[in-house]
């Protein structure tokens, strides 16, 4: 029973489908990577989710409890998202506190030390972050809680390399140490491709991909040599796509390489999570 | 330790290697205890699900063992294990790709066995 269960959640804005009747279990103490293309519906699933708007049809569970409308079962989960929605004069250290007030199970000690960690000043104005610090901050605050879901939209925007490694090490030391779900949405799939467990790929408002990140990776192969030969061995096969040079090619394909089957001169390898996502979502 | 994520090898399987190797190298000794998931897992940004699937192998294999409680511990005797199956896998890992290698450019058994006595003098 304990899970985030969506049950057929559609969504219009206008004439736009953002979701279409999309049904997915969120289970409990996983890290998800919640991947899909620009428009494709993530952040609509997300502030579906978190009640932050409604679905037209369908329903969102939270451990068996209706969640629209329901403090209890809304408590269990955050949302960090793009959006900011704090009073634009509250400084960082206020909404520490207000966090506190409101969860309750916000750790206050560790917020100031990964602010001193991150180099972000608390005495600052939420509204007056940059880009950069915006992110760290609300990365801040979804680290310290210690609540069951944490939604986590564009965790990354505007952090350097430096702060986005720190970042991926704390939460998987905070997963560690206090095991809870963090459904990460990024454009950065390969920085996140073997950090989540399971994936879940959205196109045009429907979910087209719900497996653990391994049976993802090992759902296909890319074949590359001598365009002529890899055509000869893609016959009959499932190929998503493929990338000419000169005449070399490299095709990408579903299913697993039957070593015995292949012809000298031929390369299998791995197809790495991004050109996979790339290839499922290019309408 | 190093992980490459380009490689075909699944993630888990190389940390069951890596892990392998640095016991059978000596770096993490008999009866000592082995990084905890979480380390390895924050070190090379990877689920701790993952790290775990690999050293679960290793438990599989008795190179590994678990204290309730404590973590993974290198087993008494297991650089000697690792050393008996690579022994026993030496034709497959080694000899069967060179000899597929040599029959595609043409070199006859005594050509190979020539260059393996070569191989021998520069040591």
């Amino acid at each position: 029973m304990n899970k985030i269960e969506i049950r057929q959640v559609s969504k219009n804005f206008g004439d736009t489908t953002a979701l279409d009747k999309v049904s997915v279990d969120i289970l409990p103490e996983k890290i998800y990577g919640l991947l899909g293309r620009n428009g494709a519906g993530k952040s609509t699933l997300l502030n579906v989710i978190s009640n932050r708007i409604f679905a037209d049809n369908g329903a969102v569970l939270v451990d068996g409890v209706k969640s629209a409308e329901n403090d209890k079962a809304l408590s269990k989960v955050y949302l960090m998202s793009e959006k900011n929605y704090y009073p634009e004069d509250m400084k960082v250290k206020e909404i520490f506190k207000w966090t506190k007030e409101f969860y309750g199970n916000f750790d206050t000690e560790k917020a100031y030390q990964l602010s001193e960690l991150f180099g972000l000043n608390v005495k600052q104005r939420s509204s007056k972050l940059s880009t950069g610090y915006a992110s760290i901050f609300k990365i801040i605050l979804a680290l310290c809680l210690d609540i069951p879901y944490i939604f986590l939209d564009e965790p990354v925007l505007g952090l350097d390399a430096n702060h986005r490694e720190m970042f991926y090490k704390l939460l998987l030391e905070s997963y560690a140490e206090k095991p809870r779900t963090f459904v990460i949405s990024t454009h950065l799939i390969e920085e996140i491709s073997s950090l989540i467990e399971d994936v879940i790929i959205i196109k045009n408002g429907k979910v087209i991909k719900d497996c653990s990140s391994e049976e993802l990776l090992s759902s296909g192969y890319t074949v590359s040599g001598a365009a002529e030969v890899v055509d000869a061995f893609t016959k009959g096969k499932e190929v998503i796509g493929a990338d000419m040079l000169g005449g070399l090619k490299s095709a990408y394909v579903i299913g697993t390489a039957d070593k015995s089957q292949v012809l000298d001169g031929l390369e299998i390898t791995k197809l790495d999570m991004q050109k996979l996502f790339i290839q499922l979502t290019n309408s | 330790m190093k992980l490459d994520t380009e490689s075909t090898k699944p993630i888990f399987q190389q940390i069951s290697d890596e892990i392998e190797d640095a016991v059978f190298t000596g770096a993490f000794k008999e009866e000592t205890q082995v990084p905890s998931t979480t380390e390895i897992s924050a070190m090379f940004k990877i689920n701790p699900a993952t790290v775990l699937k690999g050293m679960n192998q290793l438990v599989d294999t008795g190179i590994l063992y678990k204290k309730r409680g404590l973590g993974m511990f290198v087993a008494k005797g297991a650089a000697e294990k690792v050393r008996q199956n690579r022994q026993n896998n030496f034709l497959e890992t080694y000899v069967k790709p060179m000899i597929e290698e040599a029959e595609k450019l043409n070199l006859s058994k005594d050509e190979i066995v020539g260059l393996v006595e070569r191989g021998y003098k520069y040591e």
